[in-house]
């Protein structure tokens, strides 16, 4: 399998490290304790396009890439921070 | 329903015969309109779980829903391991357990699953991973389980043939549980279907899960391929598939799919006789009856559905059985292929009643399933039938994640390819 | 062959019925060169292009295995990697290859092959008797049987079935030769260099793609080697030659011939297998034996042809019962007779035109039988012609022999049955597509009822199939594909695809009659008609696997061990299903297929695992100061990667705990040296690195002055400890923290992962700078004097300057830039020293000149960990990612007034739980007795069961300071349990002692020392 990093280009999957779920969102430090259970053990788990994080050791770039569990077809990628930033600023950002 | 007893004496009597007066293992149940209980997932779990339910929890109505062919899932796909060298409190007693359900198996259900009890070794490789290896040792035998802890000398009399003078990483010991060994996977989803069969189990093939019929918050039913079937209880044994099973009841899972290679060589005479496991790497082998190596490493890493791995983890797999095992570099790696496992947020499964009433769930084996099948079918059918959990699986908790009450083996906390 | 006859060793003249099969011209052979090989002892001749097979048939030599289950005598069925009979142990003792097919053994001068599989000798093997007893081991017998008595399964049966388990043996020693690994990338790859995967490669070639072109043979041409077609009126193999020259003339061709591409995965990326010098008695100098290959290309042109199907017929498997496209390589290619009179039997006119290969190479063929009843015009000509009966509308329905064939029985269409007298059975039912690399990305192959073959159906993303591979037969067909796929697949780079000047073919398509076996009474199949050869699978096993409800085609698989052979069924698997389905009542596309898995060929575990074995498994880190460590006599363990002293031995210490004592003492009452730079250290900067290390650690770091150091921890998000260290406010706005060295590559890429995606702003910045630095910690009451002797003239090293907890940065040893912190993992007065990597051995060197009148000394991992357990500091063991910072006695680091990876979860009942088991110090009441590390921890003289189970030893050591043994542990509600006495449980080690639970803390728990 290969990722495209944003920053050095497609590379072999071997040189990642996976995180899981990029649909996650820290619960502020307020909410509910259960938000914080769900924010840290659940998850959706999708048959299908999952976005994902992916981290890219040799260049240290954290990735959300879109990803189909099913065939394991790379359908997009994004830098995390790039992605962090705009939902940082809200959907109308986006 | 099958009725011919399995023994030397049918064997001999049929060689007369042309083999003419076998029959089939199984029945090809068409579904019935309504069942006391539905299991989901013709596995080893589900299998066993219908098994047991029917020969200890006196029920008979029941049946089994499986999507493709009988034991097409990770009963088929693993390395065939059993042991219950577990190091947690919430782990040892049921993985005990069902080590005793093994040694017992075949007379239970008059199948030869051919459960060989040849030992596992986990080697040792530095004096923190030894005294790690006393701590797990020493919690087996507290809890009555045997364990040995074996010096670089013992290891290298049962082991000639590893790497002890030109390695990277030295083997200073091993832990062994004599006790462990290996079982020929497939039959033991074969046999408990035939003996759930005989005892009136409807093992029904060929008929995927649609949806889960709930009405006020209590099961009524599934909804398959072959129609809707109405149910009692619903019990859920998906193995890597259960996300999408519970996803039809609202429930998400404290769980993730990812894919986990194995490996089988091309036969040779026999000269490993136990299985062992390489602690400097991701590397564990045992060699079947027909003379294969089976062997495997770590999981892929990444959340996956496609029964299927890539090349870095061959390669590291293959790194590993080189450093421990040099005089293997011209035997040839055969066939790889791939198991989908329910990786848990701690490592450690879950057998719990769920939110909707009498909809039960049995997941979150990770790539440990397979030793688990028997006291897992045992456990997942006490609680079905008396609707509390078994007294060796009460620690298999859903709320323990949200608690932190996790059974964390490895310390990796809440990310499920770290286990 | 008989292996007994010593006297005369050649085979040749082992019998004398045994005669020469080389023919005496043709061939793709070198006869200026003989070469001499021995199988099972005894000498035969060959010459460069040979392969093991065709050099055994050339010296009459037939019987080359036996089969797995009956130890049936077997010869050889085909002539390439798919062959499932003549598998030889090749080489000898280190270089033993068990499982080698002779078939695709490139021969070479002083070849050494063995049969295996049979006791004593392959023509008299003992284990043939397990024949008799077929009617008995049916399919699966074994799950039906020994199950009584229970302990006679371990004891008894199984010893018995590994003693006939596997076929050839694994080298006893250390694999001697070398493997290599090499990254290519392409826009296309062609598999397959045969009339289709040629015409595919020169067309992307001449196209200007870049293209690699391999092929599993060490001659390109695939068929066009062994079938006698012409291309524009010339033989076939002069248009490869010039296809191969012009290809490789081309800048951006590779063609890599004695590769297989054996698997397709995810990306484009293609694993192949390059055997470099297997046709070779050893490998040259420096050259690797093997070669794996890994490809990422933009598209893959699959043109891996097909492989002939032998048909299910009773004695089928006998030596001399050969694939009719096998015997026409042995004829054409390798110019050697595989018999002396033949019958040909098959459902094409590709594989009754055998009969004409046969007759000129002077073979009489008594009949072409064959199985469609339409009439052939062209065989019926050909029979005329060559004055051969030719049958249609019949069969073979079974062959003669003992070790050989010497005849077969054959019905006519109206059943009527005649034998006749052969000892070479030419046989065809028809190709099967070789589509393994198409399925390994889930892709199910598809039935097509008019080709009566499985083709390709969805293709894994960017490959194209061309040729005999899509089910087409004819040379004309495999270039016209070969060269519009190859132009499809150009036009999918980018790029304008190039003309092709098809040559011209006189070939016609070839029409199959579907021919899956001859069997009478599909009921209840009488004899030995193999379906699978290798794994001795019958017609019969498939019978009784359908009777007991094996239908599914993966059950019959795993139930009769069809296909599971080291062929994996390259030459069954087909032949199984239509049987299954025959007898199912199913038809074929309906009963479906098992799946492919990768390699297409068994590939050696020594190439997939490359150079990195023994000593280079893994990449060695060594610390700045290891030459420097070596030189002074210390000894080394592993640190993860890196290689750390473990102790400084002097010939004065009679023991390696005489040396750590000695170490650890020095260090108590004078002073020493310990190389750290294996700690992690990452270098924070930026306007809002204070925030962010607020949010990295649970304790504060906000109100931490500039100059001074602070101990941090740090939780993962489900409230666990996770790393921790010492963070340096080297500036307003710069830090350097310090990792746990086993945690270092872990920890940056949790600092990236909060820094990119939980708090992208945050204006902040960091770098791994563990190799940057050497870092040695100097420790003990005499560390200041020494430190005060290297730092350079100027600076001030007194406790005011530098208190404890304080850092500063300043030049050593004449102007060596260094960062002086005032810290102790010891407990001692104690700093640690950093100065650029290089610098590492100088400061060594310049502690030991400065600590001489102190009698300074070294010391190792060993020591180090002593001393931190005299001291009561957590290490690896404490902080395994089970423990909290409550079991740590850490509870009251956490800050309650900031947000902070952990801070919610850790707040959880059951982390803070007083039941939970905390750190505790642990000291024997004997001092002598022996703590082990693992121990588990019980109430005294309580029973030992798990309801007793209440904790555990995590670290231990002979403490010298304190005369005894010393432990840390966990123990249940441990804070509150010091002076009680414990149990410490040992059993397999086979120790138990009593022990007092005392604070975690041996030497100078009030810390004055530290502040000295």
């Amino acid at each position: 399998m290969r990722l495209p990093c944003s920053c050095c280009g497609p590379r072999d999957s071997g040189e990642f490290v996976y995180r899981g779920d990029a649909t996650l969102r820290r619960p502020p430090p307020d909410a509910p304790e259960t938000h914080w259970a769900d924010y840290v053990y659940l998850r959706d788990n999708p048959a299908g396009p999952h976005r994902e994080l992916w981290y890219h050791q040799p260049c240290r770039s954290w990735l959300v890439i879109t990803r189909d569990t099913r065939s394991h077809a790379i359908l997009a990628a994004e830098a995390a921070e790039a992605v962090a930033r705009a939902v940082q600023a809200g959907p109308e950002a986006r | 329903m099958s009725s011919v007893q399995y023994s030397i004496f049918s064997l001999l009597r049929n060689a007369v015969r042309d083999n003419r007066g076998w029959t089939p293992a199984w029945r090809k149940a068409t579904p019935a309109p309504r069942y006391d209980v539905v299991i989901i997932g013709g596995g080893g779990h589900g299998l066993a779980t219908a098994y047991y339910l029917a020969r200890h929890y006196g029920m008979r109505n029941i049946a089994v829903v499986e999507r493709g062919w009988l034991g097409n899932g990770n009963i088929g796909r693993n390395t065939t391991i059993i042991r219950s060298n577990y190091l947690l409190p919430g782990n040892l007693p049921f993985y005990e357990k069902s080590m005793m359900l093994w040694e017992g198996l075949e007379q239970d259900i008059n199948f030869n699953a051919m459960v060989s009890q040849r030992g596992v070794l986990n080697l040792i490789h530095s004096d923190a991973q030894r005294n790690a290896y006393a701590r797990r040792g020493n919690a087996m035998r507290l809890h009555g389980i045997d364990a040995e802890l074996l010096d670089a000398r013992a290891v290298r009399e049962k082991l000639p043939f590893l790497d002890f003078d030109n390695a990277r990483f030295p083997i200073l010991g091993g832990l062994l549980q004599a006790r462990g060994g290996t079982v020929r996977h497939d039959a033991v989803a074969w046999g408990y279907a035939r003996a759930a069969d005989r005892l009136g189990v409807d093992i029904i093939e060929n008929c995927e899960v649609t949806g889960l019929r709930i009405e006020g918050g209590k099961i009524s039913g599934v909804e398959t391929t072959r129609g809707i079937i109405a149910a009692g209880k619903v019990g859920m044994a998906c193995a890597g598939r259960s996300s999408q099973v519970a996803a039809m009841a609202g429930l998400r899972l404290p769980i993730e799919s990812h894919v986990l290679q194995a490996f089988v060589s091309e036969g040779l005479k026999p000269f490993i006789d136990c299985v062992v496991t390489f602690g400097a790497g991701h590397f564990y082998v045992s060699q079947s009856d027909k003379g294969g190596l089976v062997f495997g490493g770590d999981i892929d890493g990444y959340n996956s559905y496609a029964q299927r791995g890539n090349l870095p983890l061959i390669e590291d797999v293959c790194e590993g059985a080189m450093a421990l095992m040099p005089r293997i570099g011209r035997v040839r790696l055969l066939r790889q292929w791939g198991g989908i496992m329910d990786m848990s947020m701690d490592g450690s499964p879950i057998i719990d009643r769920t939110p909707v009433d009498g909809l039960y769930l049995n997941a979150g084996w990770c790539y440990g399933g397979f030793k688990a099948t028997p006291a897992s079918g045992l456990c997942f059918a006490h609680l079905i039938a008396r609707d509390e959990p078994h007294p060796v699986g009460t620690a298999f908790r859903l709320d323990r994640f949200a608690r932190g009450a996790v059974i964390d083996e490895k310390g990796m906390g809440a990310q499920p390819n770290l286990h | 062959m008989n292996r007994h006859s010593a006297s005369d060793r050649s085979p040749r003249a082992a019998s004398g019925r045994k005669l020469s099969g080389r023919l005496p011209s043709g061939g793709l052979i070198d006869r200026g060169r003989p070469l001499q090989f021995r199988f099972d002892g005894q000498v035969g001749t060959a010459f460069p292009g040979d392969t093991l097979a065709s050099a055994l048939l050339a010296n009459g030599i037939r019987l080359v295995g036996r089969s797995f289950k009956y130890h049936r005598p077997r010869g050889i069925l085909t002539a390439g990697s798919e062959e499932p009979n003549a598998l030889v142990e090749l080489r000898e003792g280190a270089r033993r290859e068990p499982n080698t097919r002779a078939t695709i053994v490139e021969m070479f001068d002083g070849l050494v092959a063995r049969s295996q599989n049979r006791f004593p000798s392959l023509a008299f093997d003992l284990m043939a008797a397990s024949a008799l007893a077929a009617p008995l081991l049916s399919a699966g017998f074994y799950y039906k049987t020994f199950m009584f008595p229970v302990a006679f399964w371990e004891k008894l049966y199984e010893p018995l079935i590994r003693r006939a388990a596997g076929l050839g043996r694994a080298a006893a020693d250390a694999d001697p030769d070398r493997y290599d690994k090499v990254s290519l990338f392409c826009d296309i790859l062609v598999v397959g260099a045969g009339p289709a995967g040629l015409a595919a490669a020169l067309t992307a070639a001449r196209s200007g793609a870049r293209v690699i072109l391999c092929d599993e043979d060490f001659r390109p041409g695939g068929r066009l080697l062994s079938d006698r077609v012409e291309l524009d009126d010339h033989p076939a193999m002069t248009w490869v030659d010039q296809a191969l020259r012009e290809f490789e003339s081309c800048d951006k061709a590779t063609l890599l011939l004695r590769t297989c591409v054996n698997s397709a995965y995810d990306g484009g990326v293609y694993a192949a297998l390059q055997r470099v010098a297997d046709h070779l008695p050893v490998p040259g100098t420096n050259q690797p034996r093997q070669r794996l290959v890994r490809i990422t290309a933009t598209c893959c042109v699959l043109a891996s042809g097909a492989v002939e199907r032998p048909v299910i017929l009773e004695g089928n498997d006998r030596p001399g019962v050969m694939l009719a496209g096998a015997v026409r390589s042995y004829l054409n290619r390798f110019a050697v007779a595989p018999g002396r009179e033949a019958v040909v039997f098959g459902n094409t006119d590709s594989a009754l035109a055998t009969a004409d290969d046969l007759a000129r190479a002077g073979i009489r063929v008594h009949a072409i039988i064959d199985s469609r009843h339409e009439e052939s015009l062209q065989i019926r000509a050909l029979g005329e012609r060559l004055g051969i009966p030719y049958s249609a509308g019949a069969r073979v329905t079974r062959t003669h022999g003992t070790t050989s064939l010497t005849g077969v029985t054959i019905a006519d269409r109206a059943g009527e049955t005649r034998r006749i007298r052969c000892d070479l059975l030419a046989l065809s039912g028809g190709w099967s597509p070789a589509l393994g690399l198409a399925t390994h990305q889930n892709g199910r192959p598809v039935w097509d009822e008019t080709l009566c073959a499985f083709i390709p159906g969805d293709l894994p993303p960017g490959m194209f199939v061309a040729g005999s591979v899509t089910g087409l037969s004819g040379t004309g067909a495999a270039l016209a594909s070969g060269h519009a796929v190859g132009a499809a697949a150009v036009a999918t780079c980018g790029l304008t695809p190039a003309t092709l000047d098809m040559p011209v073919t006189q070939d016609l398509p070839d029409r199959p009659g579907a021919l899956w076996h001859t069997l009478e009474d599909l009921e209840a199949p009488s004899g030995a008609a193999f379906v699978d050869f290798q794994n001795d699978v019958m017609a019969k096993d498939i019978r009784g696997a359908t009777r007991e409800g094996y239908v599914s085609v993966e059950h019959l698989k795993r139930y009769t061990t069809l296909g599971m052979a080291t062929d994996q069924g390259k030459t069954s698997n087909v032949n199984g299903l239509a049987l299954l389905a025959a007898m199912t009542g199913r038809s074929i596309a309906e009963t479906g297929t098992t799946t492919t898995r990768p390699p297409v060929q068994p590939i050696a575990i020594g190439a997939l695992a490359g150079p990195h074995r023994g000593r280079h498994f893994r990449p060695e880190r060594l610390t700045p100061t290891h030459d420097w460590a070596r030189a002074h006599g210390a000894h080394f363990t592993t640190a993860g990667l890196w290689m750390r002293a473990q102790w400084f031995a002097r010939p004065s210490d009679p023991t390696w705990q005489e040396t750590v004592n000695r170490e650890v003492m020095t260090v108590r009452r004078a002073v020493g040296f310990c190389d750290v730079t294996t700690l992690g250290k990452i270098d924070i900067q930026g306007p809002d690195a204070t925030r962010f290390l607020e949010r990295i650690y649970c304790n504060n770091f906000a109100r931490l002055a500039v100059g001074r150091v602070r101990y941090g921890l740090m939780l993962r998000e489900d409230g666990f400890a996770f790393d921790d260290g010492t963070t340096a406010r080297l500036g307003e706005t710069h830090y350097l923290m310090t990792t746990t060295t086993a945690n270092a590559a872990k920890i940056m890429e949790h600092l990236e992962y909060c820094r990119q995606w939980l708090f992208p702003e945050d204006d902040v910045q960091m770098i791994s700078v563990t190799d940057e630095w050497a870092q040695i910690a100097l420790a003990g009451p005499k560390s200041r004097e020494v430190l005060a002797a290297i730092v350079d003239p100027g600076f001030d090293v007194g406790n005011a300057a530098l208190p404890f907890m304080a850092t500063v940065e300043t030049t050593v040893c004449g102007s060596i830039p260094a960062r002086l912190f005032r810290i102790s993992f010891s407990g001692e007065l104690a700093y640690e020293i950093a100065v650029p990597a290089r610098h590492g051995a100088v400061l060594a060197d310049a502690l030991m000149r400065a600590g001489a009148p102190f009698s300074i000394a070294p010391y190792g991992t060993e020591a180090l960990g002593v001393l931190r357990i005299e001291k009561g500091h957590p290490a690896g063991s404490e902080l395994n990612g089970q423990t909290t910072a409550h079991d740590l006695g850490f509870g009251k680091l956490l800050s309650r007034k900031k947000d902070y990876i952990g801070a919610r979860m850790a707040q959880r009942p059951a982390l803070t739980d007083p039941g939970r088991q905390t750190l505790v110090g642990l000291m024997p009441l004997a001092p002598d007795a022996v703590l082990g590390a693992g121990a588990h921890l019980l109430p005294d003289h309580a029973a030992a069961t798990a309801a007793n189970d209440q904790g555990w030893v995590s670290s231990s050591a002979w403490s010298p300071t304190c005369g005894s043994w010393i432990g840390l542990g966990f123990l249940a509600d441990g804070a509150h349990r010091h002076r009680e006495i414990v149990a410490v449980h040992d059993p397999v080690r086979g120790n138990i002692v009593r022990a007092r639970v005392c604070p975690p803390v041996f030497v100078d728990p009030d810390g004055g020392r530290l502040h000295a």
